[in-house]
């Protein structure tokens, strides 16, 4: 707005004309009341009054003078967020997760230009679930966590989803919250309500392992490391920090002060020697034991020690997740109802694992072991539980139970086997291996049986799609970043599959791929994921963030065009119910998603990724397949949007 | 939770699948069976070809039990498997759907799918 000195309408006088211009409009409407003559107001506005010259300089120099310093300050040259950046980079933070917000604005001007946007670089997220899921996806692969920055309250309600699956997964996610704490601080128009909480945290206090609300800098350096500490420690979680705007904006009062604390990370504990030693001597002596393994290997070295406790027992394992090579000889054989010994491994479903339950009218579970058969648990979650969010399943009563972190005991457990092994108990042993190996070689074949049955349907069976993605995979380093290729995909070492998401979470799933995908990038790894159209509705923006930071994988999708699991819902009420089938098979209101059905392709191809489909024809599939992995492979993110059979 | 749901269905495959032949079956019309087998939502859990294989409903496709055992698992399942009832489904019906079973004509051979000769 350029001013006019020669006249009486300067930037104030302008606004305040212009109010009253308004206002004289609002009162020319008003009923009953004799309009002002319109000419003559036009004219006497069209006139300005004249000033002098030196009348003309007063105003100016009025207008523009400046407010005493101490009264209206308006740069500053230390803030805060500054030394907040200083914290999180010693926290060695790769990548921070962020949909903007005015809440932290302080700190992402930080980030950017005091923190060079490196280590950690912003990511781009279109919604605060995405963020949340980017980063629990991070974590899966990485093996430490990525930053994830919102605000309260919308900010942190969209990014409960994400919190409430880490919590489930035992994912570290460190979520700062921004707020802004100070009444006086808050704009009247827009931090009422929509940018400040009392208490923040409160909101996701039953799903997080920690939270603070620093009052301080240095308050915040300390609970900044407290809670990464807190968060890696077993078994892990999410903990979230409230950043106030304050704290952000104003400026550091002697940067000389302030000391970031140096980060221990906690061993993990391992098992009682004693307890362990008794664990051995059980699984030694038994006939058939049998290790149910939930998420037990955080790394390869994970791995290696499942598969040598596996092997030193030649004991078969069920589960195992990323921790144990899905065509070992060992893997997925056994029986729990043959089971004399079962140890449990992390595993927080054993009650599903042992006993046989049937969702029918009236529902029943039934034990599957023997009564006498011994169950041994070494878990880390026995360390820690909340009571409103539940992350267990129905009480299961074991024979022995160690609370610790089962990849820390596993050394001292196998070392302890070792010892007590005989060449009897060796012989045993060795002659239980051949039959399990027989086993899962058959187990494998008839894997390769169930591949050709609807070899040809349309829609394309789930079995051929994971073939012939493997097919043009099998050669390359790659990935599966959410989603199981089955028996047929040779899960060799621990970085081919992670888990999806948890806590029930449909539509967080393609945001975790996408975060543990970006984890790989840096190895080169060709990333794939099954990615069901149902959950892809949720939060799809995640796939321009895919694309914007140039995040290079392969989605292939299950587009069964419903929500099929409560289709089989539906189904299963109608049948007990004994009406509706009909109207059950086609979907039911409220399930299918269809009419119209979903361009996924167009929707991709608009985010910047390659596209095809949809494609129904299995014949199509393996070209298809080729043309997309060629553009993955030169950084683009891909999708085929495949027509398949439900399950 | 699904792995235990498909090795109780396998359980249950296994088990009917050893009952030999389907002697004392009533005669179905297969055409229809294979309509019904949609209409009457088997596919949902089976697959459209009967194929399985998924954390549902396991493989009917060339190893369909005898007709006492069918008939007596679908009206009253001992596992996971939702009724069919003959309000639901009357005999008839199933006896279509199980004429379309028995016709379902075998895979083609592994050999001749070079996706799993790969090495």
């Amino acid at each position: 707005m350029a001013i006019d000195p020669n006249t009486s309408v300067g930037r104030r006088g302008f606004l305040k004309g212009a109010a009253a211009g308004a206002a004289g409009a609002a009162a020319l409407t008003v009923p009953g009341v004799a309009p002002i003559d319109a000419e003559a107001q036009s004219a006497q506005q069209a006139r300005p009054v004249a000033i002098t010259p030196e009348q003309a300089a007063r105003n100016l120099a009025a207008e523009t003078a400046p407010l005493p310093d101490e009264v209206d300050v308006q740069t500053v040259d230390n803030p805060g967020s500054d030394f907040m950046v200083d914290v999180l980079k010693q926290l060695d933070f790769e990548y921070i997760a962020a949909n903007p917000a005015s809440s932290f604005r302080g700190l992402h001007e930080s980030f950017i230009n005091y923190g060079g946007n490196k280590a950690p670089e912003w990511l781009t997220c279109c919604h605060e679930q995405a963020s949340v899921n980017i980063a629990n996806g991070y974590y899966a692969v990485a093996g430490k966590p990525m930053a994830v920055l919102t605000f309260a309250p919308s900010g942190l309600h969209h990014a409960m989803m994400g919190i409430f699956g880490a919590f489930s997964g035992h994912t570290p996610s460190y979520i700062l919250v921004a707020n802004i704490a100070d009444g006086k601080e808050r704009r009247p128009q827009f931090d009422w309500g929509a940018h400040s909480v009392v208490d923040p945290a409160d909101m996701v206090r039953d799903m997080v392992k920690w939270d603070d609300t620093p009052g301080s800098l240095q308050h915040f350096a300390e609970s900044a490391v407290r809670a990464y500490k807190m968060a890696m420690t077993e078994p892990r979680g999410p903990v979230v920090l409230v950043v106030d705007a304050s704290l952000q904006e104003n400026p550091v009062p002697d940067r000389s002060k302030l000391h970031i604390p140096k980060l221990t990370l906690t061993t993990p504990p391992a098992g009682d020697a004693g307890a362990v030693a008794e664990v051995a001597r059980l699984l030694v002596a038994a006939e058939n034991p049998l290790i149910i393994a939930g998420d037990v290997a955080r790394n390869e070295e994970g791995m290696r020690l499942l598969v040598e406790l596996a092997e030193t027992l030649q004991a078969p394992v069920q589960g195992g997740g990323r921790g144990m090579p899905n065509q070992h000889p060992l893997s997925g054989g056994g029986n729990v109802r043959t089971a004399d010994v079962i140890l449990a491994l992390n595993e927080d479903g054993l009650f599903g694992r042992l006993n046989r339950y049937r969702d029918q009218q009236v529902r029943s579970s039934t034990p599957l072991i023997k009564p006498d058969t011994k169950v041994l648990s070494i878990s880390s979650y026995d360390l820690y539980m909340k009571g409103n969010y539940q992350n267990v399943e129905r009480f299961q009563e074991v024979t022995m139970s160690i609370a610790a972190d089962p990849q820390a005991t596993l050394p001292g457990l196998i070392e302890a086997c070792k010892k007590l092994i005989t060449a009897d108990r060796r012989r045993v042993m060795d002659e239980r291996g051949k039959r399990l190996a027989t086993a899962s070689a058959e187990a494998l074949e008839r894997a390769r049986l169930e591949c050709t049955y609807g070899w040809d349907s349309s829609p394309i069976t789930l079995q051929r799609l994971a073939l012939e993605v493997y097919d043009v995979i099998r050669d390359k380093d790659w990935a599966s970043v959410g989603g199981g290729g089955g028996r047929l995909w040779n899960v060799d070492k621990f970085y081919r599959t992670m888990g999806s998401v948890n806590g029930g979470g449909v539509g967080g799933s393609m945001s975790i791929a996408i975060g543990a995908a970006l984890a790989h990038r840096k190895q080169g790894r060709l990333c794939v994921r099954f990615q069901p159209d149902g959950d892809m509705l949720y939060v799809n923006s995640a796939l321009w963030t895919a694309t914007h930071h140039r995040i290079p994988m392969l989605f292939v999708m299950q587009n069964n065009r419903a929500y099929h699991q409560e289709v089989m819902h539906l189904q299963r009420m109608a049948n007990r119910r004994q009406r509706g089938m009909a109207l059950a098979h086609a979907g039911l209101p409220g399930s299918s998603i269809t009419d119209p059905n979903i361009d996924f392709a167009m929707m991709a191809r608009s985010m910047g990724a390659y596209a095809e489909g949809p494609i129904s024809n299995p014949k199509d599939l393996r070209p298809a397949l080729l043309r997309a992995v060629e553009r993955v492979q030169k950084g683009e993110v891909a999708l085929l949007d495949t027509l398949t059979q439900p399950r | 939770m699904k792995i235990f749901l498909v090795i109780v269905m396998a359980l249950f495959v296994s088990g009917l699948a050893a009952q030999g032949q389907p002697s004392s079956a009533p005669t179905g019309n297969a055409e229809k069976g294979k309509t019904l087998f949609v209409e009457r939502a088997c596919w949902q859990c089976h697959g459209l070809s009967a194929q399985g294989g998924g954390i549902a409903g396991p493989r009917l496709a060339g190893r369909v039990p005898a007709w006492p055992a069918f008939s007596r698992y679908v009206r009253r399942p001992t596992e996971e498997m939702i009724p069919y009832t003959p309000k639901s489904l009357p005999d008839n019906e199933l006896a279509d759907i199980y004429a379309w079973l028995r016709s379902i004509p075998p895979p083609p051979a592994i050999s001749s799918i070079p996706q799993l000769n790969r090495k």
